[in-house]
């Protein structure tokens, strides 16, 4: 399973690059979602894909099945998934604010106005 | 041992508060800690005598091998006992000095916190915890030097003090690691005492030039001489403290230090011997060249300093005596004599020594401190800079290599700095009386006390040497000799040769000092051909970085955030997957395991990322966005990730409200770059994508640190209570970096706040 | 001020006392099954995005009671408290201790809850009344 997922990554960052190349900027928000999508996949990849066993222990304190998912990238991913929320509408009110008080979305008009 | 050193940055944090209760009387409270210490100091000077000293140790990061370590030997005794024994008066000079002002508070902050990291690097024993300290001295002095920051001149000069010692101090940084890389030790005491013999090691001679590089900066030895002076925009009593007994001899200190095991190599000698008596007569030569009193007190300093690297260099018995005793002789009239002309500037309003004169009467107590001072700076008999002249002198003749050459730079020098002491300690006090800015009477007691003391002491120890020779002198000069050695101080030696070259070089700096104003005005011939010193090439070298950085910016630091992008990805792209492809045989493990609603899942996901990029309308992108969010959270769920799988489902609800609420008020998309432009980005954005898929696959054959998690997985229960292993990591394993995390949260959400609501006020506003 | 249609008003009218009940029921039971501070805080969150969705951010404001950015402040310090015990015990830094009922890994999750549902509110609030000013 994995070959495909690393495909599906590749896919995203391969959008998410291209859209952060533009010129307007508003497509630069859409860029900056797919990226830490991108990114949040691939770190929760890199342990490896486990089908069906998510690292939680049985209450009813049995043991763990032999393969259980690495609970570490998850942990990771989690507060990665909530940061990224954080700092995209960080970015997208400051998106805003630049078009607003420079009114163009045209990332080098923008500097020119700025000089 | 510890809390000598830790004392002074601890009662800094008081400093300011305890000013506002004080007053300027503050001067009295902070002068107890520099008291303190002395005489701790002062009680272990039997135990050095003996031959011991006193060791501290407080593990810091075991793991590295590093500890916070003290030492206290001979050496560090005399250079703790000058600098909290000058330090003490200083800082009762100082309040005297400071009176009226109402940065007294920051004053005494930084100067006590300059005292202790001063203290710390003459104890330090961990060749860390010695470059903390340095670094430390450096910083405050910077701090101290540029005191009047509104004053741009000061500014730069502090500027250009810490820029040269920084740049010493990488050097230093990297002598000290070489160091540790072929001792395998951290302590200076190990080092020393140490089995290793690094005089045949390999690294010897780039230890030594590192660690000289350090040394030589700090200390202003040519060609680094030109910052001292500059230095001299700080506050009298920050230069009476950093140019007598501290911040300068700190590279003094440390050549001496490194002495026993790095001494006695022709490398050794001839760097140390012909640097030092550069430095010397360049000091010596300057001195005469300026007419504030400051400025030629500082130059003398110069030519000290080059004195006790050239007798470090000599490295013999009688070098090694007359090291000791010149830095002794030398802090004590030096203080005095910098405390002397803070009182003259303090009391007439000006440091130019022609608008001074005939101030004998009006400061009758000063002018005697700066007259005896002076004396012992010109190395006049019955004064104790006399017995180490005499020492220098002696040790000269009896060198071995470069005799000639030495011996007359050192008579040369000598000439020059007797008439620099009687500019000093003649000119203004006698002739007619001038008129001065501010009408010239007696300085304030505490302003009197220190000159007064540090001069009666050159005098008293004139008579009587061995005071100090047996318990301090000897000790330390044992520590840079690392043996044994026999030690006799007297005034009188008899006449002899170094007698007869003292009596020339009286001689001679009188007529100078009597012509001084025509030798300046030949000095000043020379106008166009010092200005070409080592200076200007700092000034040069400055103004070429400000050009560099200016031509780098304009040309990578465009401000295109696109070109930044493209630059950083080809790079990327570039060296990765050269090393990708060149270092790993691309063995893919491409056995498909799949599930055929896995597949499907995936492709969902995988175009809907494509789509997103395609899509001209913002409704369509934000869409195709949000199927790609929650095909990843159907991913997450199908391998065994139901908390990721829960947070990814409400994120992307929460992202497509804020989208709605932000990105619809903005423009719509707009069609911009043209189609070249964007045949290169595809291309650009297609190799990041495979290269990331290419990283992926690679990663999975790849194991070089054995995984973590198990013993999370292991403990989970037993150590945190928790089943489920996920947030037993969030919430106990790794809570401090959750503890971040949410720190990042709350500053975005801070952020959104603040650029919003600032707005909606500045329009209510208008 | 109410927008939206009949079935959206009453359906945020019930589901907010629900999800909020829910987001607990999550925080608790996260140190044993899915669940937790983050996803927890994200629920409630979701559920007073709907509400003032349809009611307005001044109702909403009133229905929370307290300022969602004294909620950042109240979580976070409610994070580092919870690391303060593991010193007094002189167990390093961040120890987690367990006491009957209550536990630092607790404490330091209800903040985790309380920060990111105040973040999240802060901006999604304060963007709204933002526009209502505007336009």
């Amino acid at each position: 399973m994995e070959p495909l997922i690393a495909i599906v990554i590749g896919a995203i960052y391969a959008s998410a690059i291209y859209m952060m190349l533009r010129r307007s900027i508003v497509k630069l928000v859409i860029g900056l979602i797919l990226i830490s999508n991108a990114a949040n996949l691939l770190i929760f990849t890199t342990a490896g894909l486990t089908r069906g066993s998510p690292p939680l222990i049985p209450m009813d304190g049995s043991a763990l099945p032999e393969v259980v998912a690495d609970p570490l990238p998850q942990a990771l991913v989690l507060t990665a998934i909530v940061i990224a929320f954080g700092v995209l509408s960080f970015s997208v009110v400051l998106i805003r604010r630049a078009t607003e008080i420079m009114q163009v979305d045209d990332m080098d008009q923008m500097k020119e106005n700025a000089k | 041992m510890l809390i000598a050193v830790l004392a002074g940055f601890v009662l800094a944090m008081f400093a300011p508060v305890l000013t506002r209760w004080l007053g300027h009387r503050v001067g009295w409270v902070m002068a107890l800690y520099p008291a303190a210490v002395m005489i701790w100091l002062a009680g272990q000077v039997p135990q050095v005598m003996q031959g011991g000293g006193l060791y501290f140790e407080q593990a810091w990061a075991p793991s590295l091998g590093l500890s916070l370590s003290f030492w206290l030997d001979g050496l560090s005794l005399m250079f703790g006992l000058l600098i909290s024994g000058i330090g003490t008066l200083i800082l009762l000079y100082a309040s005297g000095y400071m009176k009226g002002d109402p940065r007294v508070g920051r004053f005494y902050a930084i100067m006590l916190c300059f005292m202790s990291s001063m203290l710390g690097v003459v104890m330090a024993d961990g060749l860390m915890s010695l470059f903390v300290f340095w670094e430390l001295t450096s910083i405050t002095s910077y701090l101290l030097i540029g005191f009047d920051h509104e004053d741009e001149k000061a500014r730069k000069s502090a500027l250009q003090g810490l820029l040269v010692t920084f740049s010493g101090g990488l050097a230093l940084m990297s002598g000290l690691i070489m160091l540790n890389l072929v001792t395998g030790s951290w302590s200076l005491r190990e080092i020393i005492g140490g089995e290793v013999s690094l005089r045949d090691n390999a690294l010897y001679l780039p230890i030594l030039l590192c660690l000289l590089g350090g040394a030589f900066t700090k200390s202003a030895q040519f060609p680094f001489h030109f910052w001292l002076p500059n230095a001299m925009a700080a506050p009298t009593p920050v230069s009476a403290f950093l140019h007598s007994a501290t911040m300068v001899k700190a590279g003094i200190y440390l050549m001496a230090r490194i002495s026993p095991e790095f001494s006695g190599t022709s490398a050794w000698t001839l760097i140390l011997c012909v640097f030092g008596a550069v430095t010397m007569l360049t000091g010596a030569f300057l001195a005469l060249r300026f007419s504030g009193i400051k400025k030629v007190l500082a130059y003398s300093t110069i030519m000290a300093l080059g004195t006790l690297t050239m007798l470090l260099g000599i490295g013999s018995e009688a070098a090694l005596i007359a090291f000791v005793a010149f830095l002794f002789a030398h802090s004590l009239y030096k203080g005095a004599l910098f405390m002397v002309a803070g009182s003259l500037d303090h009391e007439t309003g000006t440091k130019d020594i022609d608008a001074m004169g005939g101030l004998f009467r009006k400061m009758p107590v000063t002018a005697l401190s700066a007259l005896v001072a002076a004396l012992s700076l010109g190395g006049i008999i019955p004064l104790f800079g006399f017995v180490a002249k005499e020492l220098l002198f002696e040790a000269v003749l009896a060198t071995s290599q470069l005799t000639t050459f030495l011996l007359a730079m050192t008579l040369v020098s000598s000439i020059l700095v007797v008439a620099a002491a009687g500019i000093v300690a003649l000119r203004p006090f006698f002739g007619a009386l001038k008129e001065t800015p501010k009408t010239p009477h007696e300085a304030p007691v505490t302003m009197l006390a220190g000159p007064f003391i540090l001069a009666g002491l050159s005098l008293i120890l004139g008579f009587l040497p061995p005071l100090v020779g047996q318990p301090i002198l000897a000790p330390a000069a044992r520590a840079v000799m690392g043996g044994e050695l026999t030690m006799s101080l007297y005034l009188w030696h008899g006449i002899n040769t170094a007698l007869i070259m003292s009596m020339v070089s009286l001689l001679l700096g009188l007529v100078i000092c009597w012509q001084w104003r025509r030798v300046r005005g030949l000095i000043a011939r020379l106008n166009p051909l010092l200005d070409r010193g080592p200076e200007s090439g700092y000034w040069r070298l400055m103004d070429g970085l400000v050009r560099f950085s200016e031509w780098q910016t304009r040309v990578l630091q465009n401000g295109h955030m696109r070109n930044y992008l493209l630059m950083t990805l080809t790079v990327f792209v570039g060296l990765t997957g050269y090393a990708l492809l060149v270092r790993h045989s691309l063995s893919l493990n491409l056995a498909l395991d799949m599930r055929i609603h896995e597949i499907v899942v995936a492709a969902v996901t995988a175009a809907s990322a494509v789509a997103a990029c395609l899509m001209r309308s913002r409704l369509a992108a934000v869409a195709a966005s949000g199927v790609m969010g929650f095909g990843i959270a159907l991913l997450f769920l199908l391998f065994s990730a139901p908390d990721l799988a829960i947070t990814q489902l409400l994120i992307e609800t929460l992202t497509v409200i804020l989208l709605i609420l932000v990105l619809f008020r903005m423009p719509r998309f707009a069609d911009l770059s043209t189609a070249g432009e964007r045949i290169r980005d595809a291309i650009v954005a297609l190799l990041t994508g495979a290269l990331m898929s290419l990283l992926v696959l690679t990663m999975y054959d790849v194991n070089l640190f054995p995984s973590i998690s198990e013993y999370m997985v292991d403990n989970s229960v037993d150590l945190a209570h928790g089943h489920n292993i996920v947030n037993v990591i969030l919430v106990d394993f790794r809570a401090l970096d959750t503890l971040g995390e949410i720190f990042v949260l709350a500053l975005a959400a801070t952020g959104v706040f603040a650029m919003l609501k600032l707005q909606t006020r500045e329009k209510k506003a208008r | 001020m109410k927008t939206g249609t009949l079935i959206l008003s009453v359906a945020a009218r019930m589901l907010v006392p629900l999800q909020v009940l829910f987001s607990i029921f999550l925080l608790l039971r996260g140190h044993n099954e899915p669940g937790g501070g983050f996803i927890a805080g994200l629920v409630v969150a979701g559920a007073f995005a709907l509400h003032q969705f349809v009611y307005g951010p001044a109702a909403t404001r009133r229905l929370l009671r307290v300022d969602p950015r004294d909620c950042i402040g109240f979580g976070l310090v409610l994070g580092v408290v919870s690391a303060l015990p593991a010193w007094l015990a002189g167990e390093a830094f961040m120890t987690a201790q367990w006491w009957p009922v209550l536990n630092t890994p607790l404490i330091f999750d209800v903040g985790v809850y309380l920060v990111v549902l105040g973040s999240v509110l802060t901006a999604v609030i304060t963007l709204t009344e933002v526009d209502k000013d505007d336009y």
